[in-house]
């Protein structure tokens, strides 16, 4: 697995920032955008390179893949996996909201002022399409397995996971690329500020004086494979998954968190596990006044008051489409290291959220985490990941 | 993996819903093109339907035949919404307002921007929980929508809808993206047959290089390949003929780089 974001490049860099309080979080300076809001943007995006033969997708948002496919060794290790099971047999299952949008953007300002047409250079196939990120990673990691994005707003990167599954065990592929991109854009700056949800300072998770979201871009990737028989040692298998959704409002959640609930418990049950059997759980946690609650909400009536839980998107940022997967390796790397990461951004905890929050680090034996997620339109998925038995 | 169809919809030019698109489908009427009519749809609340979008209003008009051909209630069946694009209007007016000094962007329309927007309006319109998944693959939109509805069908013993719908967009995205006309489609597929049953498939991945299947219509065939949802066409109409009697048969789809989606549609299962 792989994973890029304002804390850096690779797990080492992520896992550093959670060590030491390292946030993501600046002014934002992004493109054109006059906003009094802090967001966690990528270094180096601008001078990431597409290669020539895949030139047409150069965007952003495939930069951004780009440099998470060449993170942690990524591509190497799908090219193990080629090798084994044929690039036919690995499917490419990822997530993004905006895709590459700003490129649109760009185009829409660079309109021919007679004519109102679109620059010729704009390839809208490669770059704003939805579908482009899996076309571009598919054509990058040599694979011609079934291949779809799912977008599914700031669920889909966890989404993805539960799609790959299916595929899996339903004989379509026998390994899977999942994960995905989103990247910074004025459509979600603005978008967001439209909908007064932007913090104008670092986003405060479950704090008594949360005042919205900051938001942030990130690229992440896992390999699924279909599990063994005799797991190696250290094996982490996704052991269950959850979606639901809230069928209550577009844009803000279920006030009880009905449907974060019910994803939750959809993971449980496909686990085979109960509340108790969960060590930690990343919650989506985003700081905006009614999210936290409506997942506190959710937590406490589920799993109670006394397993630790915690947002990193004081770190990150909302990555938005990319939520999902960061958070999923957020989590695989608290299994791995012992690391309950805390959220030191969180200056005083909401007296009216009862789930146990972890402010500050804490290290113990996990054996299985829980990430959620969430997003607009009422979608809401949730992961189980854990030690192979 | 093998489904079972129990409901069919369908909208698009000259195809104003399943059964009065059957006669055309199985050749015995001739198709005559003339554009959707899309309408919000009276299951959301006024609220959602005064916000509804095109995209909104074609997938739920799709997805509600379908269901109420099946008699089920949609609270109660799982869904996958496929589509090439998000809201091509809305896209178009985010996209023109942010290259204007204001850049003003509405709540509402931001929030119709999101690829899952009918997603999210079908869940409240139906109160369905149940989950649903929001897929985009350009011109494979609907090839991989299905893969995924059969997948959720045979491996989570789940009853899916399966709703794909596509738009055209304004100028001057229409001109780098032309899309014929607004096209959409449901199928209601369920693990085991039931009385309501249709029509049963088995749908498999191919690697193989059968010739693609086509229509003998050349509207509809400009149909076929003009909007990425109507890459459904071929399979629809195999539905009309062996709802109407037929004999079994095979429907191929294209899936680039080098794959098909292979279906064998079967008689009404007993």
């Amino acid at each position: 697995m792989s994973i890029v974001s304002s804390l850096g490049a690779g797990q080492d860099a992520t896992l550093d920032a959670l060590l030491t309080g390292r946030g993501g979080l600046k002014p934002c300076r992004f493109e054109t955008a006059t906003l009094d809001t802090h967001i966690g943007e990528v270094a180096g995006v601008e001078d990431t390179r597409i290669p020539d033969e895949l030139a047409d997708f150069d965007c952003r948002n495939n930069r951004l893949a780009e440099m998470a496919l060449h993170t942690d060794g990524f591509a190497a290790a799908v090219a193990d996996a080629r090798e084994r099971y044929g690039a036919d047999r690995i499917g490419v299952f990822l997530g993004t909201s905006t895709s590459g949008i700003l490129s649109a953007e760009l185009a829409f300002r660079e309109r021919n002022p007679q004519t109102g047409a679109l620059p010729a250079a704009f390839s809208f196939a490669t770059t704003h399409s939805t579908g482009s990120l899996a076309d571009f990673v598919r054509h990058r990691l040599g694979l011609t397995g079934p291949a779809f994005v799912v977008s599914s707003a700031c669920a889909t990167t966890s989404k993805v996971f539960a799609n790959a599954a299916r595929m899996i065990a339903a004989g379509l592929c026998d390994a899977a690329v999942v994960g995905g991109a989103d990247s910074l854009c004025l459509t979600t700056l603005y978008g967001f500020h439209s909908l007064e949800l932007v913090s104008p300072t670092p986003c405060r998770p479950f704090d008594a004086d949360r005042c919205g979201v900051s938001l942030g871009e990130a690229a992440g990737f896992a390999l699924l494979e279909r599990a063994a028989a005799k797991p190696a040692p250290g094996t982490i298998h996704l052991l269950g998954a959850g979606e639901s959704n809230d069928a209550h409002h577009m844009s803000t959640p279920h006030p009880e968190g009905l449907g974060a609930r019910l994803a939750m418990e959809r993971a449980l049950a496909s686990a085979g596990l109960r509340p108790a059997d969960i060590d930690y759980v990343n919650l989506h946690g985003t700081a905006t006044t009614y999210g936290d609650a409506a997942e506190d909400q959710a937590i406490t009536g589920l799993l109670g008051t006394r397993i630790p839980v915690s947002s990193t998107k004081g770190y990150t940022g909302h990555t938005l489409g990319a939520a999902g997967i960061v958070e999923a390796i957020v989590s695989v790397l608290a299994l791995r290291t012992g690391l309950l990461p805390g959220s030191p951004q969180t200056l005083t905890l909401d007296p009216a959220l009862r789930s146990r929050y972890l402010q500050a680090n804490e290290k113990g034996r996990l054996d299985r985490v829980m990430t959620n997620s969430f997003g607009f339109g009422g979608s809401n998925s949730s992961l189980i990941f854990g030690w192979a038995a | 993996m093998r489904a079972y169809v129990e409901g069919i919809g369908l909208l698009g030019p000259g195809l104003p819903g399943w059964e009065q698109s059957r006669a055309v489908l199985t050749g015995e009427a001739a198709y005559v093109a003339s554009p959707a009519v899309l309408t919000a749809s009276p299951l959301l609340p006024p609220a959602e339907r005064r916000r509804s979008v095109p995209t909104v209003k074609l997938a739920m008009a799709v997805g509600a035949e379908a269901l109420a051909q099946a008699g089920r209630d949609a609270a109660t069946v799982a869904t996958v919404f496929t589509s090439s694009s998000g809201d091509p209007d809305t896209l178009h007016q985010i996209l023109d307002s942010l290259a204007s000094e204001e850049r003003n962007i509405s709540p509402t329309r931001f929030h119709n921007s999101v690829h899952n927007a009918p997603a999210g309006y079908w869940s409240i319109a139906t109160r369905c929980r149940e989950p649903s998944t929001s897929l985009s693959a350009h011109d494979e939109s609907f090839q991989t929508g299905l893969l995924e509805a059969a997948a959720e069908v045979s491996s989570d013993g789940w009853t899916v809808t399966l709703i794909a719908y596509d738009l055209p967009y304004p100028e001057p995205l229409s001109k780098v993206r032309p899309i014929a006309g607004a096209f959409g489609m449901a199928l209601v597929l369920t693990p085991r047959p039931t009385g309501r049953c249709l029509a049963s498939l088995d749908i498999e991945l191919s690697r193989g290089n059968e010739p693609v299947s086509r229509l003998v219509d050349t509207g509809l065939e400009a149909l076929r390949t003009g909007n990425p949802t109507a890459r459904s066409l071929p399979l629809l109409a195999a539905l009309a003929r062996v709802g109407a009697g037929g004999a079994p048969e095979s429907v191929v789809l294209d899936l680039p780089p080098g794959g098909r989606v292979a279906i064998r549609v079967g008689a009404p299962c007993r």
